[in-house]
């Protein structure tokens, strides 16, 4: 027992696994949460619902939309005219969400971010990758897009233009990868598969056949 | 998108420049894009000015918001890539005034 609980006074290092000290903000969110819940405005229950609702979102969603544009050049024509009803087009819930679609051509390759916080089309894609709300992405990618795309592996020659969209305010952007070569005549669930999240991001294309 | 909303004034392929302006206060702007010439690339209807949504204000009448085209190399005299590359961004119509 005794050799447990000395009693000399100094410090130990925390354990490895201990969680990181709040910081103010994420204090303060704490403080607020607890007070809605504490008057009704919402429960615990609506909000873990809601936490579960969200993380159920996925890239495969987005993928649906990618695959059926590929396969129906009238729906990938409604889609980059209005994106959002394009995706209710396919059923796909997305509640007030304004979807831009934008095309990878051999001409342009599009690469989306948002440099004022985090913006998202959660609802096609789900939560965005840490990396996509980091400092360096936000502020990287609008001025050295190339680089942070060679980085990601994505070499995009010089005669093709890169175009980034800023996503500032109440839209949000799906990049709509080309097609994979040699993907003629699979079914839509097959080559949704191809249109991987960071492809409908822009760091990325689509996954080869 | 409701009848309380400023008229656009401005139609795809005009050409804009950003308000060189700095208020305190919740900006939408980005400040790599303050001064910079564009091109109207879209409108994408009126919103609700976040400048005053962000203090519980109504945020009405409703600023159109366009997405506005840019040379890269407009924006970042160092840039690296090629002339071609451009960047488009959300800017609502009260950041934005027509090029001399």
């Amino acid at each position: 027992m005794s050799d447990v609980h000395h009693d000399h006074a100094h410090p130990h290092a925390p354990p490895p696994d201990a969680d990181a000290t709040l910081t103010y903000h994420q204090a303060l969110e704490l403080a607020v949460t607890s007070l809605l819940i504490e008057k009704n405005i919402f429960s615990a229950e609506d909000m873990r619902r809601q936490i579960e609702a969200m993380d159920a979102r996925h890239p495969g969603l987005g993928g649906r939309m990618v695959a059926h544009a590929w396969v129906d050049p009238a729906y990938k024509a409604r889609a980059l005219a209005n994106g959002s009803d394009a995706a209710r087009e396919l059923g796909l819930e997305i509640g007030p969400l304004k979807l831009i679609v934008v095309e990878n051509t051999e001409a342009v390759h599009n690469l989306v971010v948002c440099t004022l916080c985090s913006c998202y089309p959660r609802m096609l894609l789900g939560l965005p990758p840490d990396w996509y709300k980091s400092r360096a992405y936000r502020s990287r990618a609008v001025r050295e897009p190339r680089a942070v795309l060679a980085e990601f592996g994505t070499k995009i020659p010089d005669d093709v233009e890169v175009r980034v969209h800023d996503s500032t305010a109440d839209m949000r952007y799906l990049v709509l990868p080309r097609r994979p070569a040699g993907t003629e005549g699979w079914s839509e669930e097959r080559l949704a598969a191809r249109a991987t999240r960071d492809s409908m991001v822009g760091v990325a294309l689509a996954q080869p056949a | 998108m409701s009848q309380d909303a400023v008229p656009a004034r401005f139609a795809p392929g005009d050409r804009v420049v950003v308000r060189e302006a700095h208020p305190p206060g919740h900006l939408r702007t980005p400040f790599y894009a303050r001064g910079a010439s564009g091109v109207i690339e879209r409108l994408c209807g009126a919103f609700a000015n976040p400048e005053e949504l962000a203090f519980n204000r109504p945020g009405l009448p409703a600023q159109p918001l366009y997405r506005v085209r840019f040379r890269q190399a407009e924006l970042w005299p160092d840039y690296a890539g090629p002339a071609r590359d451009t960047i488009e961004i959300e800017i609502y119509q009260h950041w934005l005034e027509a090029a001399p």
